[in-house]
């Protein structure tokens, strides 16, 4: 997710800026801290004084500016690659199927509590598993969508 | 078979009140229905909801509610998975393209192509294969309505026919739209509990009779005496030596009286008069085969003489999973919801519903192999839900449970044709019709008239299809064509017109020559008759390679404005974008988009592209 270029140039001022890796204690840095300083850069606070006023991300998209071009990218891949995990899920929980039955005829003609498997699993079972990831597609596209929302500032 | 002659009035008074229901329904929408754009599109006041109620009402055809019992009566397990697979589309269709083809502001498929792709000819083309596949998929309606009515009353075939015409005409034609939303919604209701109450009555009757297991007998058995009167000369294959009575010609030879038919195939004259007595083997229709016991139980055994069984289911999956989002009678109801989210949430909720309608039709299939079994003689498979009740239970109940089913089976005749015919109507009068009657209300009711009457007509023509064979081929020419124009006109920002129209044309000719192959020969073994009779499995993949081809070898004329378009698509409604014109041309009475409208584009558009390519 593309961050607001503005957030790291604060206007208060906190004191020196240190990375917060370096001041947690007990990650084993202990020996690296002998060779070459580590240089933590920030941007100056004369460049966030400098910079033009901040550009908000609709009228990047609007202007389909490049930075617009990465907010949508953004979206339409997560969107897209929601929409293909469902495709590749019915693909391999139905697609499969067919195949395992056939493989397998002592399958095909097995028997549960008196009724024959392949009419329980196709004729009922397949139905509730459809409808639970027809509910997490749902979910997971309306989230990415407030995400979105959030980011590019909507509502 | 009900004989002519006996009582028959509680189905036909269903038939007439599920009519009567359907245009009073209809006329209550009438006084709602005003403009142009309120015919057409209901205004979108609709919540999900009802629409979903709708979409289910609508989808729900002949082919679910008949015809899916009907071939597991014939070809068993296999059959199970057209149901899957018709509620699967749903699920490719929500995670696809669902809340993109609701934002794009396309009302039909046509639509869809010209806002996306900015091009007539596209458009044109687009149109062209809706009218195609709505007219296959109205041709075993229309068929259904008149096998139905014959089935329960003896009427000729062309009244029941005639009747789901008239009454599908007027109500289109009076209310459009907004009263077919009321309509199908009722329709639904009235379709599930056709289909749960008699059941119920039915595995009642079942338990009763000591719940014989269809599954295990060798040869579907006659369980009563039975008569059965064949209506057209069939050709029956005999297994095992059988007893039976016969009144009529047999081998061209006259008979009448006992006679014991040895195994082989056999002849019997249109007319015929059969008697057969209780525990006697069904003989079977050749073009059916016999699907005995232990194969029309097990999956991808080849039951009922298909050969090729893997390839034709697999083939048939591809078909329904992909073809659902090109029905056009679908994608008019998601124009219907507010925003890409209630679209989505529409599509959910049809998954559900559908997933719990289709639970019971198979049942209807298995009880039948055990008491309908003289049905594999007839050929008459797709009559099997509405004899059932008769056969089944006891005297006071058979009439009044056989009314039902009537009444559900006429609403999915009704319904399903509805939406197709507004569907139809609607691009005929947008994009095939001339002069002041294109996108009028009047030219839209003169398509109304032509969309049903052509069907109507085809349907009166000897066909020996069977109502879930012939949808599937609707199906299959929906996945050669608008599956790839929809996914890539959503998701790919390369596609061009060149491309488009050589995908459509490739996928589209391909299929529909395979279609009318099969329509017009029938079923018959060998591959390539498998593949002709199931074309998706490459059609689909042939469509796709055509139309990315040829896209990526026009890359420099893609349509402007594609960057504004995938904006209009993807970003959720609450977002102030720039989504290109905002106004909706239907909303002013005008239909469609034309060439000189400005979609989302502006100075800056053609540089964008540019930088693009």
């Amino acid at each position: 997710m593309p961050q607001d270029p503005q957030w790291t140039g604060t206007r208060d001022d906190r004191g020196p800026a240190v990375s917060p890796a370096e001041e947690r204690p007990g990650r084993g840095r202990g020996p690296a801290r002998t060779g070459p300083a580590r240089v933590r850069v920030t941007s100056p606070r004369m460049a966030a004084a400098a910079s033009s006023p901040p550009r908000s991300p609709i009228r990047e998209i609007d202007e389909q500016t490049g930075v617009g071009e990465v907010y949508m990218r953004s979206l339409l891949r997560t969107q897209l690659r929601l929409g293909l995990s469902v495709i590749a899920v019915l693909a391999l929980a139905l697609g499969t199927l067919p195949l395992i039955f056939a493989a397998v005829p002592r399958l095909g003609a097995a028997r549960v509590l008196t009724a024959p498997l392949p009419w329980l699993l196709v004729g009922i079972g397949v139905y509730p598993f459809l409808f639970a990831v027809a509910w997490w597609h749902v979910r997971a596209a309306e989230r990415a969508e407030e995400d979105f929302s959030t980011i590019v500032g909507g509502d | 078979m009900v004989a002519p002659g006996t009582a028959t009035w509680p189905p036909i008074t269903a038939v007439i009140l599920v009519s009567l229901a359907t245009l009073g329904v209809g006329a209550m929408g009438l006084r709602l229905s005003r403009t142009t754009s309120d015919f057409y599109v209901a205004s979108r006041a609709i919540s999900p909801r009802w629409n979903a109620f709708a979409i289910c009402g609508e989808y729900l055809s002949a082919a679910s509610f008949l015809g899916i019992a009907g071939l597991v009566l014939a070809f068993g397990v296999d059959i199970l998975w057209y149901p899957v697979g018709y509620t699967a589309g749903y699920l490719v269709l929500l995670a696809l393209v669902a809340a993109p083809l609701r934002r794009s502001g396309a009302y039909t498929l046509p639509d869809f192509a010209e806002i996306r792709l900015r091009s007539r000819t596209v458009r044109r083309l687009a149109s062209l294969l809706v009218v195609g596949i709505g007219w296959l998929y109205l041709l075993p309606q229309f068929q259904g309505a008149g096998l139905a009515l014959r089935t329960v009353t003896g009427a000729p075939r062309w009244v029941g026919t005639a009747l789901v015409a008239v009454v599908v005409m007027l109500n289109v034609v009076a209310g459009g739209m907004r009263s077919i939303t009321l309509v199908q919604a009722f329709q639904f209701w009235l379709k599930l509990t056709a289909i749960i109450l008699p059941l119920v009555l039915l595995l009642l009757a079942w338990n009763a009779d000591g719940r014989p297991d269809p599954g295990v007998q060798e040869n579907p058995v006659a369980r009563t005496d039975t008569t059965v009167r064949l209506p057209d000369p069939v050709q029956v294959r005999v297994s095992v030596p059988t007893r039976l009575t016969v009144h009529g010609e047999v081998d061209g030879h006259r008979v009448d009286g006992p006679l014991t038919l040895a195994p082989g195939v056999v002849t019997l004259s249109g007319g015929t008069l059969v008697d057969l007595p209780a525990g006697q083997p069904v003989p079977h229709l050749v073009d059916v085969g016999a699907a005995t016991g232990a194969a029309w139980s097990t999956p991808t055994s080849g039951s009922g003489g298909r050969d090729h069984p893997l390839y034709r289911l697999y083939s048939l999956l591809l078909a329904l999973l992909f073809g659902t989002m090109g029905l056009p009678h679908v994608l008019v109801r998601f124009y219907t919801n507010p925003d890409g989210r209630a679209a989505r949430r529409t599509t959910l909720a049809v998954i559900g519903l559908l997933g719990f309608f289709y639970l019971f039709p198979p049942f209807y299939g298995a009880l039948g192999r055990l008491y309908a079994p003289d049905l594999l003689m007839t050929g008459r498979t797709d009559a099997v839900v509405l004899l059932l009740p008769d056969r089944l239970l006891p005297a006071p109940w058979g009439m009044p449970v056989t009314a039902l089913v009537t009444a559900g089976a006429f609403a999915a005749f009704l319904s399903t044709s509805s939406g197709l015919t507004v569907s139809v109507a609607g691009v005929l009068s947008q994009d095939l019709l001339r002069g002041r009657l294109r996108a009028s209300v009047r030219g839209f009711q003169l398509g109304a008239v032509i969309a049903v009457v052509v069907p109507g007509l085809l349907s009166l023509l000897a066909m020996r299809t069977s109502l879930a064979d012939t949808v599937g081929l609707a199906f299959a020419l929906a996945a050669s064509t608008f599956f790839p124009l929809l996914t890539l006109g959503i998701w790919w920002r390369g596609l061009t017109r060149a491309g488009a129209l050589a995908g459509l044309l490739v996928g589209g000719t391909l299929a529909s020559a395979a279609v009318t192959f099969t329509v017009a020969h029938g079923s018959s073994r060998g591959l390539t008759s498998a593949l002709l009779a199931q074309p998706a499995a490459w059609s689909v993949p042939l469509a796709f390679a055509v139309m990315i081809t040829v896209s990526v070898l026009t890359r420099t004329t893609l349509p402007p404005g594609v960057n504004r378009i995938m904006v209009r698509l993807h970003t959720p409604e609450g977002v102030h974008l720039d989504r290109g014109e905002r106004t909706d041309p239907r909303a002013t009475g005008r239909i469609g988009v034309r060439p000189g409208d400005r979609i989302g584009v502006r100075p800056g558009d053609r540089a964008a592209n540019r930088s693009e390519t």
